[in-house]
């Protein structure tokens, strides 16, 4: 998936009348949000950076070196100097991060997995029914997300808990009590339910469009039911496949609410740590080494691959 | 080949919905709940939202929320807007791939990391985090979606309309007003409730961000459900949820009938 949307045939006749060298009217309007999301969005990350080769002091920020501009030069050499790799060092010997990091991995894989179970048919299904109901539907599946994440995996606690709804159903069919709160399985679930709109429309996108014309094709030459599908629907199908995983795989490995919520103190989500160190062992360092480690090896590595695949997209 | 649904997509879809809608309709249920229990039905009530309008603490909180996601919102908007007419018209420009990774990047982002980035920019400049510094927060993040929506509109928008304007001897910012803007309405209009319901709706970069005297309703809430569940809780998560309902129903009806004027 293209986030960009369809590329656009370039005008030649565009800018036209122009001194060469200006910019044109559309470039200086995008002036304001390029300087907004410089200012706000690429320094407080170059910010990060720096905090993660700071150490930690008992004061407020709890952080140093700090740089003061007013010692010039030399001020500055001194703090380049007091910078160190000491929080990834700490990051590298504690064992705790390495397995949160390899559990928010495992976390996001697997319901990621889930998620394409239960998304896909449902995506299906939904591009299988008629235009008016199929707009109904795509409303039914959008609202969910416009409606706020805490409150919906709040929801689920009420239903989870011990002496919660889950159980109380259960207990009316003679069933024995399952205790799911605080648990991976319960993270799982709330994972799935958070995410399962991000992972059905990009799906419902490109088998909407899908040619029934393809399908009758594969059928008239001999395919069954599950033959078309598997040889011509899911494949064409796995542009829409990649961009949902990959709208719920990221999110997901930095997920805090689900994790905080649902999970138990066992529960181990890079998320949660970054918050942990940050709230309550006021450790900034080691929470924005932990943000760089999350950034440098996962999100813009996948980032990266996504901008080479819509570029040959593009291309074709 | 048969063309409808089959059994077997209708029950996906019936699983699948009900999968999404059970956990809130269920919410909304107990919010009536004359019973302090969750498991216990104790007869319908609306005490718990009487109670709600009696909590100053969580209307204070309501009202900086509602003040944040308006602020946020429509500057998100104006900033999006227009960074979209960049991205789709401006053809190359110096800084441009810089530019577009930035724009989409908070879209993906885990959002720990972006409230820690941002409080770690307004410490390091010594402001006082409240108000204006979640405004700023929700702005730079929303700012992505408002950008993303409008962009989407603006690709399929023919160009040729505003030149001709301006061939006609408008002056840009006449020619955007007066043809595209009108044109485009539709999705500016969608891109500002996104990004209202989005900062609403937050509570990680609102945690980072904001400071005593500025909590946020999601803040509340979220100190409130650590607690465990309450019918309180229940009763403003009902309110919020028919807000949020309301509005995107609405806003779909409304470009429903503009499609389709005959009606």
């Amino acid at each position: 998936m293209s986030v960009t949307g369809a590329p656009r045939p370039r005008r030649p006749w565009k800018g036209l009348g122009r001194p060469r060298g200006q910019p044109s009217s559309e470039a200086r309007a995008a002036l304001a949000p390029f300087l907004w999301l410089a200012v706000f969005f690429l320094i407080p990350f170059l910010l990060v950076a720096k905090l993660s080769l700071s150490d930690v002091v008992l004061a407020i920020p709890p952080y140093a070196p700090q740089l003061d501009w007013s010692d010039g030069l030399p001020g500055l050499i001194a703090f380049v100097r007091a910078l160190d790799f000491e929080a990834y060092a700490r990051m590298g010997q504690d064992g705790l991060y390495l397995a949160a990091y390899l559990s928010s991995l495992k976390f996001a894989a697997i319901a990621t997995f889930i998620l394409l179970l239960v998304g896909y048919p449902l995506a299906y299904g939904m591009a299988k029914c008629r235009p008016t109901v199929r707009q109904a539907l795509l409303m039914a599946v959008i609202l969910p997300f416009w409606t706020s994440f805490l409150i919906r995996v709040y929801a689920w606690i009420a239903i989870l808990k011990p002496a919660g709804l889950l159980n109380m159903a259960l207990e009316q069919i003679g069933l024995p009590p399952v205790d799911i709160l605080n648990t991976d399985t319960a993270v799982y679930i709330g994972l799935v339910y958070a995410y399962l709109p991000f992972m059905v429309l990009p799906l419902y996108a490109v088998l909407e469009r899908q040619e029934a014309g393809l399908l009758e094709a594969a059928a008239d030459l001999g395919c069954t039911p599950f033959q078309t599908f598997w040889r011509v629907t899911f494949p064409l199908s796995l542009p829409g496949v990649a961009a949902g995983a990959l709208l719920c795989f990221i999110p997901m490995v930095g997920e805090f609410v689900i994790p905080d919520l649902l999970g138990g103190s066992g529960t181990l989500m890079l998320g949660k740590t970054i918050w942990t160190e940050f709230f309550s062992n006021r450790d900034w360092p080691a929470a924005s080494a932990v943000a760089i480690v999350l950034l440098a090896t996962l999100v813009i590595p996948i980032l990266l691959f996504q901008r080479q695949q819509t570029k040959m997209m593009e291309q074709r | 080949m048969r063309r409808g649904p089959s059994a077997f997509n209708i029950a996906a879809i019936v699983l699948g919905m009900g999968f999404l809608y059970l956990p809130i309709v269920l919410l909304v249920i107990y919010s009536f709940n004359e019973s302090r229990l969750v498991t216990v039905w104790g007869g319908f009530s609306t005490r718990w939202y009487t109670s709600l309008f009696q909590n100053e603490q969580l209307l204070a909180a309501a009202w900086v929320t509602l003040r944040v996601a308006f602020v946020s919102a429509t500057l998100a908007t104006i900033l999006g807007t227009l960074a979209a007419l960049g991205l789709v018209r401006a053809g190359r420009f110096r800084g441009r791939t810089l530019f577009s990774s930035m724009t989409y990047a908070p879209l993906v982002m885990p959002e720990v990391i972006l409230g820690l980035s941002l409080l770690l920019l307004f410490v390091s400049v010594g402001v006082a985090r409240g108000f204006w510094t979640v405004m700023i927060a929700h702005t730079t993040l929303t700012l992505c979606y408002a950008t993303v929506v409008v962009q989407a509109r603006l690709v399929s928008f023919d160009e040729a309309l505003e030149e001709a304007a301006r061939d006609l001897g408008a002056p840009p910012w006449k020619a955007f007003t007066l043809v595209t803007l009108p044109n485009i309405a539709p999705a500016v209009a969608a891109a500002w409730m996104l990004a209202f319901t989005l900062s609403l709706d937050d509570l990680v970069i609102a945690s980072f961000t904001s400071g005593p005297g500025a909590t946020t309703l999601p803040i509340r809430i979220y100190s409130a459900v650590r607690l465990g569940v309450s019918p309180e809780i229940n009763a403003i998560s009902t309110l919020l949820i028919g807000l949020v309902a309301t509005g995107v129903i609405a806003a779909y009806l409304l470009n429903m009938r503009r499609r389709t004027p005959g009606r």
